[in-house]
């Protein structure tokens, strides 16, 4: 059962070896970057085949088949391959890829996993992981690659941690100013410059919503996915744990223990701040003989952040923890039940004659109506080959998007109960090629954010935080709604 | 200062070297530290620097702990190559374990045992003693894995010091990843020794499943893989495990979970309770369906798991089916397995809803996922038997909207459907005969043949529809052509009229003077004899009564089922195969080297690969049923099984593995000259050879198109060498989908060109069905150094000597690296260019070799390079210094191996 893998390989989006390390000297790095842009090679030549691209353009189609890794289209490749006697895992990344190598019988989830938290690693580090940062950072980057695994096994990826002990002076990329995502957005209050001079811990509860309709408008999946993000700035008394010569490194070895949960080492522990988190967990309140009132749910299938004692957890529901510093999950959670879509979008498309499409839209809020939806935005599939834009809407603005083959209708506010309509039409080409090959059918999608409500209806109700000194720490805590993977098939 | 580092990348001038050599010997530490950290770029950028290694090793006695780790990156890389040298750290290393600070205590035994060099492995052992019972956990924890390091190096070692006896100690370790890395060591160790090391007793059990809960998430990991060994001695103690790993399902890390569920569905074997089966198969399927939100590689290997998962213990998922409804987004590979999945998941009650999915699936752009559709549609159709009506009604609307694969796809599972459901369906099949003209695949075709002349009787045009396919019957490929046969006779035999009389006439005369392939041949002579025997007999046997088929194709064999099982999350449970199959672990570093010769063999390995089989297919999983009841098409001789199964993980179809390789192992890998896509499916590969003092070109031809190929003919144009064939070549015919390899022996000084020496050979090829193929090849020169090259070395000097300087011609090879002398000797001498002698000249080996071409022109070979270090320099001596060029190509490949 056992597996480790034989080297760490970075490698640039063409397939080139960046930087490597051999964990076990039996896979060669010219080995593996053969393999590597090989399997590049294969992608690009099929890509070429379903683009319809002559052949006696190889090179030319390479770079277009480069070009769209870098835009992030997945790649079809299975991320596990076997050559020659090797196994191959790897992922991607912005323009690199991340892959190990291995002879033996790995355990593939594990690798995979480490190869994501790798790219977390770097990325605490160097901000952007890319081929540039890679090569503007290679020194730290070997030392990394020394920590986080040793003779093929995993062996620590707490960023947090890793940069108390493997410090540098790093030169960190610039990176061009880009729209901050979502969840960035949602966490308004994270804003620069602040200093926190009282100890606090902020909650995030941020619920995504996923959701497919298919096309006569029935609703085959809908699930919720929660995620409680915290950020916690406490104080650690270190009042207990004297003894040590180096005091920069006593609190390294602090942070270490204490990521690693060790409860043996626990006079080093003294000192640390201890959570509690108590939510409206059915099971929890019904176990305490507490009425419940309807206003307890079900969570369905919790994961923790590795703090949380999961033992005790799974006796008698407590959330118990010591938190890290600094920014984590620290829980997931997902509802399967039914919900009723929060936006809901109706589309009809009319072909008039050959040349004129006309597509009428529909978009109607279905929440209470003192909560707002912010940033909407309703990503409508037209055919490639549409041309002149006449679009009109009753609220907000609509853009085309060719290199989407799509119509953008942005609402900046969208409060519930609201019902807001677009008419578009476009002109096609005339003459259709019969031979082509059909458009892929892509479905309606649907971003937006809803602030100060959560669709499961989960509440937290206490979060204490103990600590012997006693002193006072403030929890914060905010909720949201957003849309996940929310798909609406057309007809 | 600037700050970015890749500043050290950017000094490329002449004497760079000297230079660094200069700064790392500088009285200035940053001047030092800056020199280091550019050596190591030049070693990142494959540069080779190992000549600084001295200077460097100076650096290593050191404060600070970044110069410190940059020296050690370097010692690893260079110290195999400069063995001798590598010595000159051990005592920093040894000094550097009983440092004070824990964190250089652990890097010295880290990287000592990343140094896989003899000498140094001696000077290991105290420190390592020292540190396994370091009073830092941090330090222990890498120490264990060092045992494990040195165990691979030298597993004697480790059981004379006593090493095995201290890592089981730290098994009781108060620190929980101290003791994730001990059982991640020991059970490595343990894969290698058939002898029992690690034993899992049950007072080991107990103190693990207590670390479980305060180790990383990694260690979790080590843990529960080395526990799933542990068998439980009754249901209690099962139950008791099951109750102590049941929280880790809650875990954030998913191979965590997975590495979870493996241990629970392990035990539960075991437990007797209904009751607690059913809640642990609760307990279950949540955290499963969550990893379909994970990362989409990650989904990928808990989809392959799922697919095992879901056969012991369907219940399981059975109401989870929605989850693995396709995204819009999801990469093609996961829309693939989710398909999979579905099929299996699918059941009367969801029915309705996954067929609605698989019509809409069936709309998409990606034809191998459409295609695969289409099968489920079929396949469910076999495993539900009241949802059979309603999978043909949506295939008969797919075949509506006369998408061409679409509806071969479609007509290829009815066909099955037919199978299963005798007398039910055939209302339809007047449907199926309109789209009759569009078949353009041999599989489709076939299987609307089959359909034809199954129900000839129902059919009132039978006997025309198989008329407009009997004009083409020469050109059909093989399966069509047998099906033809099949379903002609059967026609007669129903409809004995004018009309299929003449039919068979023309048929059987097809099928047998007219073909020369043999499955056909014969299937023709047996119906024909049974026909003008005794009809009724012929009745009997090919209109018998055929078994009903079943849908268990899907399903694995229980035994590898259970293998699987205990596999979960690792490679073998993501290939659906066994992991002695694929495991090539290297075990003596002797062998090390010789592994790091590696051969371009396979080059079709991926090329052909279709990522719609994925890699790992179950190679049972493609055929729902065999294609006619009367006899399917031959299926081709089974193939060497280690090859196949290898071919097989890679998807391919074509392995380049022929059917009939030949005993010599060492087989030449080939190189595809002409591919499938240029030759109308046929692909050739070809190398040329030397055996025996004879040269020969090995060809293999792979057979891709559709139809049966025969009457193969090689010409050679006119080359440097005068290579000519010594006789015709030998191809058997060949069957679609077959291969075939053949050595053709060679003449040389038969048809010369004139003008510069060159290694092209221009070749074509050339068979009864499609047109001349012309392809370049391009020989290496040793094929041609005659057996008898080898050359005194007295004669050798004088050789040397006499000829004039301006026959000496040289050539570097910057990126070649010489691993080891004497397999490059061997390899060298296996290609007739035979050692002489050799001299050290610094740090460099200098070796020299005699060959000989034929008519005896002598080669006089001097070879410069620093073993283990990239770079070689080859000059050579000869009365044709216009062979050079040649020359060089020659030694080139035979370097890199």
């Amino acid at each position: 059962m056992a597996g480790a893998v034989s080297a760490l390989f970075l490698l640039d989006i063409k397939g080139r070896v960046l930087i490597w390390r051999d964990y076990r000297g039996d896979v060669t790095a010219i080995e593996a970057e053969r393999f590597f842009t090989k399997l590049i090679e294969k992608e690009a030549a099929l890509y070429v085949n379903r683009s319809g691209v002559g052949m006696e353009n190889f090179d030319c189609c390479i770079v277009k088949f480069v070009f769209k890794l870098l835009q992030g289209d997945p790649q079809s490749h299975d991320p596990v391959v076997y050559d020659n006697g090797v196994t191959y895992l790897f992922i991607q990344h912005s323009n690199i890829f991340l892959m190990t190598a291995t002879r033996q019988n790995c355990n593939a989830a594990s690798l995979l996993f480490f190869l994501h938290r790798t790219v977390d690693v770097f990325k605490h580090y160097f901000e952007e992981l890319e081929e540039e940062s890679l090569r503007d950072n290679f020194v730290v980057v070997y030392e990394l690659l020394d920590e986080i695994m040793d003779f093929g096994y995993p062996q620590y990826t707490e960023a947090k941690i890793l940069s108390e002990f493997i410090k540098t002076d790093a030169y960190k990329m610039e990176v061009a100013q880009r729209p901050p995502m979502a969840v960035t957005n949602a966490v308004s209050w994270r804003s620069e410059g602040v200093t926190y001079k009282k100890n606090e811990v902020f909650l995030d509860v941020v619920e995504s919503v996923n959701i497919l309709v298919n096309s006569n408008g029935q609703i085959i999946r809908s699930d919720v996915v929660g995620a409680l993000k915290m950020r916690t700035y406490l104080r650690c008394d270190e009042s207990g744990c004297s003894s040590f010569l180096d005091p920069t490194f006593l609190k390294t070895v602090i942070k270490f223990c204490l990521s690693l949960g060790n409860a043996n080492e626990n006079r080093i522990l003294d000192g640390m701040p201890e959570c509690k988190l108590g939510l409206n967990d059915r099971v929890l309140l019904e176990a305490q003989g507490r009425t419940t009132k309807g206003k307890a749910i079900d969570l369905e299938d919790i994961k923790f952040h590795q703090c949380v004692r999961l033992a005790r957890f799974e006796n008698d529901r407590t959330i118990s923890f010591i938190p890290p510093d600094g920014s984590f999950d620290l829980m997931t959670y997902r509802l399967s039940t039914q919900v009723k879509p929060l936006i809901w979008v109706e589309a009809q498309v009319e072909n008039h004659s050959k040349s004129r499409i006309e597509i009428m839209v529909k978009a109607r809020s279905q929440f209470k109506e003192r909560s707002t939806a912010t940033n909407v935005e309703v990503e409508l599939p037209v055919p490639a080959d549409a041309t002149n834009p006449n679009v009109r809407t009753s609220m907000g603005s609509a853009s085309y998007a060719p290199e989407k083959d799509a119509l953008i209708w942005k609402i900046r506010s969208f409060p519930g109960g609201k019902e807001y309509m677009l008419r578009a039409e476009f002109r096609l080409p005339s003459i259709v090629d019969e031979e082509a090959t059909p458009e892929r059918k892509a479905p309606i999608r649907v971003k937006f954010e809803i602030p100060y409500f959560t669709v499961s209806g989960i509440q937290v109700r206490y979060l204490k935080i103990i600590e012997k000194s006693g002193y006072q720490a403030l929890p914060w805590v905010r909720y949201i709604t957003m849309a996940g993977e929310y798909e609406l098939r057309l007809i | 200062m600037s700050r970015n580092d890749s500043k050290y990348f950017s000094t490329t001038k002449k004497g760079e070297i000297p230079e660094l050599k200069e700064e790392l010997n500088s009285q200035y530490k940053d001047k030092r530290k800056d020199a280091v950290k550019k050596v190591i770029a030049a070693m990142t950028v494959g540069k080779d620097v190992s000549s600084l290694f001295t200077d460097v090793v100076n650096c290593m006695q050191t404060e600070n702990l970044e110069l410190k780790k940059l020296v050690y990156l370097y010692l690893i890389n260079y110290a195999k190559s400069q063995p001798d040298l590598a010595i000159l750290a051990v005592n920093t290393f040894v000094k550097d374990s009983q440092d004070p600070n824990p964190l250089i205590r652990a890097l010295a035994v880290r990287t000592m045992g990343c140094i896989r060099v003899d000498k140094i492995t001696e000077y290991l052992c105290d420190p390592l003693q020292r540190c396994l019972k370091d009073d830092d956990p941090y330090v222990r924890k890498t120490a264990a894995i060092c045992v494990a390091k040195l165990y691979d190096i030298n597993a004697e070692l480790v059981e004379d010091r006593g090493f095995l006896e201290s890592l089981k100690d730290l098994i009781s370790d108060n620190n929980p990843m101290v003791v994730a890395n001990a059982v991640a060591a020991l059970a490595e160790i343990q894969e290698n020794n058939s002898r029992p090391i690690f034993e899992i007793s049950s007072h080991t059990l107990s103190k693990l499943l207590t670390a479980l809960n305060e180790c990383t998430e990694w260690g979790q990991v080590f843990i529960l893989d080395a526990l799933s060994r542990y068998k439980a001695a009754d249901a209690r103690e099962a139950e008791n495990i099951v109750e102590r790993v049941t929280p880790r399902l809650q875990h954030a890390n998913c191979a965590v979970v997975l590495s979870a569920v493996k241990m629970i569905l392990l035990q539960m074997e075991l437990i007797t309770s209904t009751d607690v089966v059913r809640n642990l198969c609760k307990k279950m399927a949540p955290p499963l369906v969550t990893l379909l939100s994970a990362e989409p590689e990650i989904q990928y290997v808990a989809l392959r798991n799922i697919n095992l998962i879901v056969q012991r213990r369907p219940t399981i998922l059975a109401h989870e089916i929605k989850v693995f409804f396709c995204k819009y987004n999801d990469p093609i590979y996961v829309k693939m397995e989710k398909l999979e999945i579905m099929i299996k998941l699918a059941s009367d009650r969801n029915i309705d809803q996954v067929l609605l999915e698989f019509k809409e699936y069936a709309t998409e752009v990606d034809v191998d996922f459409v295609r695969k559709a289409v099968r489920a549609i079929g396949r469910c159709a076999i495993k539900l038997e009241r949802a059979a009506e309603r999978c043909i009604s949506v295939l008969l609307e797919l075949i509506k909207i006369k998408v061409n694969y679409v509806v071969q796809e479609a007509i290829i599972v009815i066909k099955d459907i037919f199978r299963r459901y005798p007398n039910t369906y055939e209302s339809i099949i007047a449907t199926l005969c309109e789209s009759l003209d569009t078949l353009d695949e041999p599989e489709a075709k076939a299987s609307m043949i089959w359909i034809i002349g199954e129900y000839a009787e129902r059919i009132d045009n039978a006997d025309e529809l198989l008329e407009s396919f009997l004009e083409s019957f020469p050109e059909e490929p093989a399966q069509v052509q047998l099906q033809l046969l099949t379903a002609t006779v059967k026609l007669f035999l129903k409809k004995p009229t004018e009309g299929p009389q003449q039919m068979i006439q023309v048929v059987l005369n097809n099928a047998t003077v007219e073909t020369d392939n043999p499955d056909l041949r014969d299937r023709a002579y047996i119906y024909w004899r049974l026909l003008s025997t005794d009809p009724e007999a012929a009745k009997d046997v090919v209109l018998a009564e055929k078994p009903v088929i079943t849908d268990d194709s899907n399903q694995l064999e229980p035994s590898l089922l259970d293998e699987l099982l205990a596999n979960i999350a690792t490679l073998s449970s993501v290939y659906h195969k066994p992991p002695d199959v694929f495991v090539t672990r290297v075990l003596s570093s002797a062998q090390r080297t010789e592994d790091e010769d590696y051969v371009e063999g396979s080059e079709t390995g991926f090329s052909d690969a279709n990522p719609a089989n994925g890699p790992a297919s179950p190679p049972t999983g493609r055929q729902l049923a065999p294609a006619s009841a009367t006899g399917a098409p031959a299926t081709p001789p089974s193939v060497a099984p280690l090859p196949d199964l290898l071919g097989d993980l890679m998807g391919m179809d074509n392995s380049i593995v022929p059917v009939d390789q030949p005993a010599t192992p060492s087989g030449p890998p080939l190189h595809i000259l002409l591919p499938a896509s240029t030759g109308q499916g046929l692909q050739i590969s070809a190398q040329l050879t030397r055996q025996d003092g004879q040269i020969f070109y090995s060809l293999l031809f792979e057979n891709n198109s559709q139809v049966t190929l025969d009457g193969f003919m090689i010409q050679f144009n006119k080359n440097t060498f005068g290579l000519a064939a010594a006789g015709p070549l030998q191809v058997p015919q060949l069957q679609p989908g077959t291969s075939a390899r053949t050595h053709l022996p060679m003449v040389t000084f038969q048809n010369m060109s004139q003008g510069p020496p060159s290694s092209l050979l221009q070749v074509a090829v050339k068979n009864n069905q499609q047109p001349v193929w012309y392809f370049n090849d391009k020989f290496s020169l040793h094929v041609f150094f005659t057996e008898d090259g080898r050359m005194e070395r007295s004669s050798f000097l004088e050789t040397w000597r006499s000829l004039p300087d301006s026959n000496e011609v040289s050539k570097d090879f910057p990126a070649i690296v010489i691993g080891s002398a004497d397999a490059t000797l061997e390899r060298l001498a296996a290609s007739n260019m035979f050692f002489i002698a050799k001299r050290k000249n610094a740090n460099q080996d200098v070796f020299y070799f005699s060959s000989k071409l034929p008519k005896g022109v002598p080669f006089l070979i001097e070879l410069t390079t620093v073993i283990g270090n990239p770079g070689v320099k080859c000059a050579i001596k000869s009365p044709s210094p216009e062979m050079s060029s040649l020359f060089f190509e020659a030694i080139e490949t035979l370097l890199m191996g």
